[in-house]
Order: structure tokens, then sequence, then C-alpha cells
């Protein structure tokens, strides 16, 4: 007689909408680490420069904000030297744009790869994830090394030591908003491509609206108010007021920031969770 | 006692039709507006067999209906159909790719499948990095795969290449190492399908013979194919869908003679009636029928003897078609093609004016030894062998007919029955 057997694996039509299965997860952990493997040494395979590329990007782009912004525009910078300003802005939002950027075409990117075999789906967005934060920790470094040279050299720049220990916060909340947009947009794109289309200009004008090239503290109180409801504002600004001694810092704001994260990486998993069965069938 | 590893019930699969646009968007309206309300999806009620040589009422189909089987721990399943019977859905469901839209499927240990050759290969990364990587996503750990990675390279044979990107291999390379590591994953059910292992004859046999090991050793393997001569060798128990409805399950023996037997009585209907033509119907065969060489008409042919295959078609268009391809194709009785012959190979041009004729097809020397063997045809408009076919008629299996053992060496000698050979000497010419 065979009672109820244990079954190791159970195919059904849906999942719940609430599982997540970090056990799979933690089973195929070793192919998340060969993934951010793959990513950062394929894409600087055949570059003489090779990873130096990494630095590269994120000073030149603060040398075309300093011009344009600074020079021709002369926008506000809170009195700290410009190229030490927007190097900051730039460092941080670098790692969430990429992490949106990528995240969100986890699907429709994938579909190969997924269209042939299974493992648990979000391994490939983790990846990006933590590709990226290796990215983000080589830039991270560049902007030290500036800021150094800033702090020995002039006197303008009073960093807040105390908080430093909030930067691994930050950067995780950052991780969270990537990933949770990134998946919700891939989510939603399986079916109808039409936010595919918003994605990258979205980003772009986000930016601007997340004091990486204004401060805060130069804009007008009506626009502030709009502009404070998006979470990576406190990010940035609490980033500057660290590092940078200006800016603004507000514990509430980051309170803020922190739940919309968890309330969107939530939200992200559930849609993930609907789609991700049979996604197949319609991208 | 054999253990029950794989039990699938009542798995539907219900596909749409034709491309995601804005139609798409009032049904998932409608379904969620009924999921709201806590009324049955609505659209699970309609849809119908997959049948796709006929147009459909609606765009809905069940590429898998109600299907139910168990498979037990160490059988061999071999899973029959023609194409577009849900094979291959089947598999993706199994495989976890795609979920079913009804019903569940239950397995114990870990499934994998040799349909995924080479998935996941980057190109830029070297030999050695995509036998990790491609370990990795098939679910092997690291220290798996590197406890057996030297045993893999050997296996792929391509040691020298080993640290050089895997843009720069041959293709013959490229298959070889992503086979290698496919084959040493140690799945307690695998999963093989024939029909999308590409490659050559030589990788094709790798592949059986993988299977033959994983069966050796008490796991449980399903197999998708056409070829019964295979089905017959490796597989214990055997399942034929037809149309997404399980026709029969049993052992693989009696599979397979099931399956030749439904595809023997569908070409009893007579060519007219049958409902799996192919092509746009410019030209159609209306009948199919042997002569020897007196003119008279044969239902068996005989080794070694002259053969005329006559095909009656009828033109439906007003202008003539000008290179006119007809292709014959001769299948022995585990379905494996025995030989083709056709126009464009022989060099020879047809050109059809007339509205109705026949096309001849002349064999002077039958070398098919005695057996049971099946005809397919394909009629169409191609310009050269390497244009693309406009295909005009085409029916699988049109006709099923006997070769009688013959003198074919003109020795006195009976041959021997089952086969393969060429048709030598042969012609065509349109009338």
């Amino acid at each position: 007689m065979q009672t109820e057997e244990n079954w190791d694996l159970i195919i059904r039509p849906k999942n719940k909408w609430y599982q997540l299965d970090l056990s799979a997860i933690w089973r195929y952990r070793d192919l998340l680490l060969l993934l951010v493997r793959r990513d950062f040494v394929s894409v600087y395979k055949q570059t003489i420069l090779g990873p130096l590329w990494l630095f590269i990007q994120p000073v030149l782009t603060s040398l075309t904000f300093t011009i344009i912004f600074g020079r021709i525009a002369k926008i506000s910078t809170d009195g700290t030297p410009p190229i030490l300003f927007y190097m900051a802005g730039i460092t941080l939002w670098s790692y969430f744009a990429d992490c949106l950027n990528k995240t969100s075409n986890t699907f429709i990117a994938n579909a190969g790869v997924f269209g042939k075999v299974y493992f648990p789906r979000l391994i490939i967005p983790l990846s990006v994830l933590i590709s990226n934060l290796i990215k983000l920790g080589i830039q991270f470094l560049i902007f030290i090394i500036v800021w150094l040279f800033y702090l020995k050299g002039s006197c303008d720049i009073q960093p807040h030591w105390g908080l430093m220990w909030l930067l691994p916060g930050l950067i995780f909340v950052m991780a969270g908003l990537g990933f949770g947009f990134g998946i919700i947009i891939s989510s939603l794109t399986t079916k109808y491509r039409d936010l595919t289309f918003l994605v990258g200009f979205g980003v772009q004008l986000l930016m601007y609206a997340s004091s990486v090239v204004l401060p805060l503290s130069a804009m007008p109180d009506n626009i502030k108010r709009i502009v404070s409801f998006n979470p990576m504002v406190s990010i940035i600004e609490t980033f500057k007021y660290i590092f940078l001694g200006n800016g603004y810092m507000h514990f509430g704001d980051l309170i803020y920031s922190f739940g919309f994260m968890v309330v969107l990486v939530m939200l992200a998993v559930i849609i993930f969770n609907k789609v991700e069965k049979s996604f197949m069938d319609t991208v | 006692m054999s253990d029950v590893v794989i039990k699938v019930e009542n798995v539907s699969k219900q596909y749409r039709l034709g491309s995601v646009g804005t139609g798409t968007i009032s049904h998932d309206l409608n379904r969620w507006w009924a999921k709201v309300r806590g009324k049955e999806d609505p659209f699970l009620k309609i849809g119908e067999a997959n049948d796709r040589t006929k147009r459909a009422a609606s765009d809905l189909v069940w590429a898998l209906k109600d299907i139910n089987f168990e498979v037990k721990q160490g059988e061999v399943l071999g899973i029959i159909g023609r194409n577009g019977a849900g094979k291959s859905t089947l598999l993706k469901i199994l495989s976890r790719v795609t979920a079913p839209t009804l019903g569940n499927i239950k397995a114990k240990g870990r499934i994998a499948s040799l349909l995924e050759v080479g998935t996941g290969f980057h190109p830029e990364l070297t030999g050695r990095e995509n036998i990790f990587l491609n370990g990795a996503i098939l679910g092997m750990s690291k220290q798996e795969i590197k406890s057996k990675f030297d045993e893999i390279v050997s296996f792929s044979g391509v040691e020298r290449y080993i640290d050089t990107p895997v843009k720069r291999y041959s293709s013959g390379m490229y298959v070889r190492l992503a086979f290698a590591v496919a084959a040493h994953l140690e799945p307690e059910i695998l999963i093989v399908d024939e029909v999308l292992a590409v490659g050559d004859a030589e990788f094709q046999k790798k592949c059986l013979g993988k299977m033959k090991d994983v069966s050796g050793q008490g796991r449980t393997v399903l197999f998708v194919s056409h070829n019964m001569a295979a089905v017959k060798s490796l597989c214990t128990q055997g399942i034929i869908l037809r149309n997404g409805i399980l026709d029969f399950s049993g052992d693989a023996e009696n599979a397979c003679s099931n399956y030749l037997g439904k595809s023997m009585q569908e070409a009893e209907v007579h060519l007219m009636d049958r409902m799996d033509r192919v092509g746009n119907g410019n030209l159609v065969i209306e009948d199919v029928y042997f002569q020897n060489l007196a003119g008279e008409n044969i239902n068996s042919l005989i080794s070694g003897e002259y053969v005329k295959i006559v095909f009656k078609y009828k033109k439906n268009i007003t202008k003539s078609i000008h290179p006119l391809f007809i292709g014959v194709t001769i299948k022995n009785d585990s379905e494996i093609t025995q030989t083709v012959i056709a126009t464009d190979e022989l060099g020879i041009n047809l050109t059809c004016d007339k509205s109705n004729g026949v096309i001849e097809v002349i064999i002077s020397q039958l070398l098919l030894r005695g057996g049971n063997y099946s005809l397919t045809y394909m009629v169409s408009e191609k310009k050269s062998v390497v244009a693309s076919h406009d295909i005009l008629d085409k029916i699988d299996n049109a006709v099923f007919f006997e070769v009688e053992k013959g003198d074919f060496w003109k020795t006195g000698n009976i041959n021997r029955p089952s086969s393969s050979g060429f048709l030598q000497n042969s012609s065509i010419l349109i009338k």
C-alpha cells in the first residue's frame, strides 16, 4: 500500500503568490557566483584597458558635468568642488541605474536560456546586483582617491565621520530599489512590451530629479516637495552629507526610502512569481 | 517493488494562436474580471484539439489535454507522436520551462534533460569557463564540476582549445564540449529529445549511448523520438501522443505497433479524403499507384524488378507551373528513410501545363529488400536545389506498400527481407 508519498518536486500551474524559494536559490549559489564572474569577465574581453574602463567612465562623466553644469550653466554645488560633487552623485546613481536597466530585461534577454532549462529565475537579477556591486566598489575607490586629494588640499570639506556606518545601508536600499523597479518592469514587459520604451528614457529623466546634478538646496520649495517623493533623493543627499559635509540629511526621509524599498521588493516578488511560471509562452 | 518516480495528473496546456497584440489585453481583462467575481476562467472552456492541418475556429488550442501517466523507477519511457502532437510541450512542462495550464506533475529526484545542450554558453568565455558556467546552469555545484572537469575535457576531445574563447570553436567542437558537460550530469530522471538533438550521426549515437548508460544504472529515462527502431530497442514503456491527447500507453513494443498501425489506417482512407495534407493546393495529387513493366496496376512490388509510381494530379490554376519539383521518400516500418528520389537531384526539369495528368516516377530496378514500406511525397515549385520550397501538396505516409523478396542479383537466390537500398537508373517524366 502506498500512502501519501514524499515528492521532491510538484509542478503546478501556478506559484503561490508569496512563495519565495530561498533554499533553491541557496542551492544554486555557485551559479550565482559564476554568472557574476561571467558578467565581469566577458565585458572587458578583447579590450586593452580592461577594467580600467570602470575608472574612466565616472571620471569623464564628472568632467563633462563639471564643464556643462558647473562652468557653463553655473549650477550651485553647495560650495563643494564641482568635480567631487558630481562624482559623488554619479557613482551612486550609476549603481542604481545599472541595476534597474539590467534587471528590467531579465526575462526578454534570457529567454533563450530560460526556454531550455530550469533554475531559480531570480538568480539572474541577483547576479546583476552583485556584479554591479563590484563595479560600484571600484568606482567608489576612485571617488575616495579624488576625495582624499581634496580633503588634504583644501579645507572646505567637512565630512561627518560619525555617520560613515550608514553607507552599507544606503547601498542596500539602492540595490533593493533598482532590483524592485527592474523586476517589476521586466515582469510587466513579458507580454506587453510597451514599458521597455520608457525605461532608458525614464531612468535618464529620473537622474535629474534625484539631486545628482541639482542639489536639493538649489530647488524651489514646491519642486523640492515633489522631488522628495523620489526615494533616491535622500540616499544621494545623505551620501553627500556624509562625505562632503553639505547637502541634507534627515532620518525620516531615510526611513521613507527604506520603507519604499521594502514594499517595492515585496511587490516585485509577488509579480515575479505570477509571471515566472509561464512567461515563456508569451515572451 | 518499483516506485513511481513521475506521476502526471490531468495535465493540460493551452496555447494562444496568433501574435500578442491589442486583442490580447481584452482577453486578459475578461479573465481577470471572471477571477474577481470568483468564476471559472472563461477561456478554459473553449479551445480545440491541436490538429494543425485544419483551420481553427477559435484561436485557443490545447497542445496537451488531460494527460495522465506514471513512470516507475528505472523505466525507459518512449514518447512517440507526430510533429506537433505535443511531445515537446510535455517535455517543456516536465523540465519546468513552462507551467501546465491545468493539472500537476509530481516527481522524485532531479530532472535533467539532454535537450539543452550548450545552453548558456557565452561566446566570449573560454572552454574552461563555459564548462563551469554551463554545468552550474544545468544544476551542478562547483565542486561537482571540478571533480569531473578532467573527464569532461577528455570526453569532449577539445583539450587543446580549452583556454580559447568558444566563439573561435568550430561548430562541431562547440557541440562536443556542450554535450560533454550535459553527459556528466547525474540526474535521477533524464529527458532525451532525439528530435531536438541536433548534430551529426556520431553525436546522436553518443546521446543514445549515454541514455543506455543511465538506464543501466537503474535511473529513469524519458525518450522522445520518431524513430521506432530506437524506441523498440531502448525503451521498456511507450506512450503515444496524438493531437495533444494520450492515445496509447503500454509497453514499448505495443506502442510502436499501435503507432504504425494507426498510420496505416490513415493511409487506407482514400488520398482525396486525407486531412493531413500540406500545401497551397494549386496542384493536388489525387491518387498514387504502382505499375509494372506491362503497365498493369500492382499492389505489391518485387525487389529488383521494374516499377512505375504513378501520381495522378489535378492542377487548380490556369497558369503553368514551371520548375515543378517532386520528391518521393520511402521509409521502412520503423519510420527510417530508406531512399529519396527527387527531380532536382536528378537534374530533371518538369513543366506542368495540363490541368489533369500523371507524373510517373520510373524505377528500373527496385533496390529495396522485402518488407513493409511507406511513401511520402511532396510536390512544390522549386527553382534549384538550394532554393526553398513553395509547397503545392505534401502528404506524409501517403501510401503503404509491401515489397516482396525477389531475385535482385539475377543469381537465382532470393534476397533477405528488410534492409535499405538505392534506387538505381531511375528517371522521371511527366505526361
